[in-house]
């Protein structure tokens, strides 16, 4: 019962930035604005782009801005609280408490995620539809992929999130590295481009990153573009890289308690 | 004409509060606070004036309309012949402001940097600040910590950097709003005899705000008590004890209960077990009376309480 | 005026001395800020391997529509970018002390905590558009139209970004609200102003003049006419949309300060 009142509390928690929340579904709306208008261009001079058509675009488009806060691709989730813990060296209390940190925040960045997706993922979705008519889900699976996707990509992303504010155990400055997972998340994810638009070799690789998960497969899974076996392979490649990389957490925060604890921060 | 002149100062604030049980688009009530009203004194260059109260009298509200940081609702307000919320930046040359709560050093600086910046902002000439600068370094004792970040200083070594940067530039004026907040004793005496110097040998106004009555006595020849927004008290320090007793108390703790101490020159007000309260008159040595009370009871131990700043309001509002 | 400028230089330049101490760590933080801002450009020539025109602009004028916009909004964050923080000023009670100086309050606002990595946008914008501008037919004209844009570009985003932080002065928790406008208008202006609905350049001509950045001038400078039918003449009017946008802000600005010091914190 530990973990579940764990995300309901930091559901209730991030809902008291009202103000903030509003604020930022209207940056994700205009955003969208920019973006839908510049894919209707460029699906003009090229209709089949990477496998979508404009409208397909055009959801993508909604959906990506619907996904950023609740991904929380580079701020915004809980990993924000053990980055300032570290830095303030509060974070050796925490690993002294019995229950497992690494299970703690990630409870708390599901819970914000949920509230995350609530508002600032469900308002731009919906000025989407009324704006430009984008897409529902390609079918009931794809809907229950989608969501089963999304979980999979606040995953991915709270254990990348997590290993880049570990490295403030070790690292005094640990700006840099905030600043460079940022910049892989904004270019890797799928948020300034459909990763299927990248040619060749290049858009394969990228495609198998973890940073793709973020938003690229949930909204192929949502448009249908992923059916039957390959869907389960999508979803299987989300799950595989958030297995691996919350083991990698877990090793990571095995390492830093020991250097904690031998070392007292 | 006076260097601070301030005649029928008024400062009103709208409050706006949510009110329970409402739903959040109807539940503001407005109410007008009058922080400051009919305020009227002045002060001559040189003084050296204690501006006090009980929380929430109006000082701090009044210390900002003098330096232009808010806009009076009423009344004439004139700083070294200057309108300061219209003339701020050309005011700020003049006068120099310690918070005590908040520093004006840059955080992240090391203290030597905020010091060097200072000496551009103000525009001061670089042979007189580096002659300033190592004077206050040596009566503040920084020396050792000019190069030490300002977010990592103690506060009392903060409050005497404040300070260095406050008069850096030679101001006029000097408004320290409770200085001496959570220092020591022995950094408080040493604060207070610095002001004192610099009263004396530069000719430098000060005006203090403080909740602390022993800065009073130690450094202003005049006291301006505000209370609920406006002065009820405006004369020399010396009026202040003789209008009404100011005591001081000396708590005794006894070995043994026993009935309440009598002794010369003191009251006991209060028992509670083994402990009492003597009441003195505040101008009086507690020597005597400590003396007396250790010849004649088995004393456990003993301290000394000041008079607080809150009874002596309430004493003036009382009357004689 | 001068006196202005010359305590801005004194105070940021402590701060750019206090971040070259540690050289490793700016280096780091500036080339993840090039890389940071330069992947909307990624973005957008990863879009020409899909086609050849983008609507009507080739991958060249692309890059200078991208380059002159990141100049403009690159000055204006690296010069004003810090009082999108007033909010967080006021609440920490900083600016009564800021008040005590004697410097204009917008110099102490922008000037603290200068950030020199952010001449990083400056930068990738300098070198696509030096790119750009080889394939530019050069006239002693278009030479001069040049340099009124690109001054005029920086004059309307710094103008932008005050003016929207001044929102600050009433509520605090709107501050992400300018960021919609200031990088969304940015984002917007890398692509041909014909790519939206009439209404939305109109918009950005006579209410925002945000096009007046880049995109009229350009023009001129691309040899090409707006097709959307609006006059020649816009294309040399930067200048004075940014004389406009500069006596708003100020404006805009003491009417805050007057808020301010009128309601006390």
């Amino acid at each position: 019962m530990l973990y579940p009142a764990v995300a309901v509390r930091s559901f209730r928690r991030y809902s008291t930035y009202r103000a903030a929340t509003l604020a930022g579904i209207f940056t994700n709306s205009v955003f969208g604005l920019i973006y839908s208008y510049a894919y209707i261009q460029l699906w003009r001079a090229a209709p089949h782009a990477g496998g979508y058509d404009t409208r397909d675009a055009i959801t993508y488009v909604w959906l990506a801005q619907s996904l950023v806060m609740t991904v929380a691709m580079w701020s915004g989730g809980t990993t924000d609280d053990l980055n300032e813990r570290i830095r303030t060296g509060d974070v050796s209390v925490d690993l002294y408490r019995p229950v497992p940190l690494l299970w703690w925040y990630y409870a708390g960045d599901l819970g914000r995620a949920t509230y995350h997706f609530c508002t600032r993922g469900l308002a731009p979705s919906l000025i989407g539809l009324v704006l430009f008519d984008i897409r529902g889900p390609a079918s009931a699976t794809a809907a229950a992929g989608f969501v089963v996707s999304i979980f999979l990509a606040v995953s991915v992303s709270f254990a990348v999130r997590f290993l880049v504010a570990a490295t403030a155990f070790w690292v005094l400055d640990s700006s840099g590295v905030r600043l460079m997972s940022s910049v892989l998340s904004m270019a890797l994810s799928g948020l300034t481009l459909p990763l299927n638009l990248v040619p060749g070799v290049a858009g394969t690789v990228v495609r198998a990153l973890p940073w793709a998960s973020y938003v690229q497969v949930p909204i192929d899974v949502y448009l249908g573009k992923h059916r039957g076996t390959d869907l389960l392979a999508a979803l299987g490649l989300q799950a595989l890289w958030a297995v691996v990389l919350l083991a990698g957490c877990a090793l990571v925060l095995d390492r830093a308690t020991r250097k904690v604890v031998v070392q007292g921060g | 004409m006076s260097l601070i002149d301030v005649r029928d100062l008024a400062r009103t604030f709208v409050v706006r509060k949510r009110t329970q049980g409402h739903p959040p688009w109807r539940s503001r009530t407005r109410a007008e606070v009058r922080a400051v009203h009919d305020l009227t004194f002045s002060i001559d260059a040189g003084e050296m004036v204690g501006y006090i109260g009980p929380n929430g009298a109006g000082k701090s509200t009044t210390i900002k309309m003098l330096t232009g940081i808010l806009v009076p609702t009423a009344g004439v307000l004139r700083v070294a012949g200057l309108d300061p919320s219209r003339q701020r930046t050309d005011l700020a040359r003049r006068i120099g402001v310690v918070f005590g709560q908040r520093t004006s050093l840059w955080w992240d600086l090391p203290l030597r940097d905020s010091f060097e910046l200072l000496q551009r902002i103000y525009r001061v000439d670089p042979v007189r600040h580096r002659r300033t600068l190592a004077e206050y370094v040596e009566l503040l004792d920084l020396g050792d910590l000019l190069d030490t970040p300002v977010r990592q200083l103690s506060l009392g070594q903060r409050m005497r950097g404040d300070i260095t940067a406050a008069l850096l530039h030679d101001p006029e004026i000097l408004y320290l709003d409770e200085p001496t907040i959570g220092l020591d004793v022995v950094s408080k005496g040493r604060l207070r005899e610095f002001l004192r110097t610099l009263n004396a040998e530069r000719g430098t106004t000060l005006m203090l705000t403080t909740h602390d009555l022993q800065d009073i006595e130690a450094l202003c020849d005049r006291v301006i008590v505000i209370d609920r927004g406006t002065a009820v008290f405006d004369g020399p320090l010396a009026g202040l004890h003789q209008r009404e007793d100011s005591r001081r108390t000396l708590v005794v703790d006894l070995v043994d209960e026993a009935p309440p101490i009598e002794v010369e020159g003191a009251e006991t007000r209060r028992v509670d077990g083994p402990r009492q309260w003597l009441s003195f008159p505040a101008g009086q040595s507690a020597a005597p009376i400590v003396a007396a009370v250790a010849a004649s009871y088995a004393v456990a131990d003993l301290s000394i309480q000041e008079p607080d700043i809150e009874e002596v309001i309430r004493e003036i509002y009382a009357g004689p | 005026m001068g006196e202005a400028l010359a305590a801005y230089v004194a105070i940021s330049r402590l701060w750019i001395r206090s971040s070259l101490e540690y050289p490793v760590s700016f280096a780091m933080m500036t080339v993840g800020s090039v890389l940071s801002t330069g992947i909307d450009f990624v973005g957008i020539w990863v879009m020409f391997s899909h086609l050849t025109t983008y609507g009507g602009f080739d991958l060249r004028e692309m890059g200078f529509l991208y380059g002159t916009s990141q100049l403009a909004i690159g000055f204006a964050d690296l010069v004003v970018g810090n009082v999108e923080r007033i909010g967080m000023q006021i609440r920490l009670g900083r600016l009564d002390t800021m008040m005590t100086k004697p410097v204009p309050l917008i110099v102490q606002i922008c000037a603290d905590q200068f950030a020199l990595r952010r001449v990083a946008r400056i930068v990738q914008g300098s070198a696509v558009l030096a790119w750009a501008a080889w394939g530019v037919d050069w006239t002693p004209a278009r030479i001069a139209v040049l340099v009124l844009m690109l001054t005029s570009g920086a004059a309307i985003f710094v103008g932008l970004f005050v003016s929207f932080s001044c929102v600050q002065f009433w509520t605090s928790d709107a501050s992400e609200l300018g960021n919609a406008f200031t990088y969304g208008g940015a984002s917007l202006l890398e692509y041909p102003l014909t790519v939206f609905p009439r209404r939305v350049a109109l918009g950005l001509t006579f209410v925002l003049p945000i096009a007046f950045a880049n995109w009229y001038p350009s023009l001129y400078i691309l040899g090409r006419h707006d097709t959307s039918g609006l006059p020649h003449w816009l294309e040399l009017a930067s200048p004075v949309a940014a004389g406009v946008t500069v006596v708003v802000t100020a404006a805009v600005w003491r009417l805050g300060v007057r808020h301010y010091t009128s309601t006390g914190s």
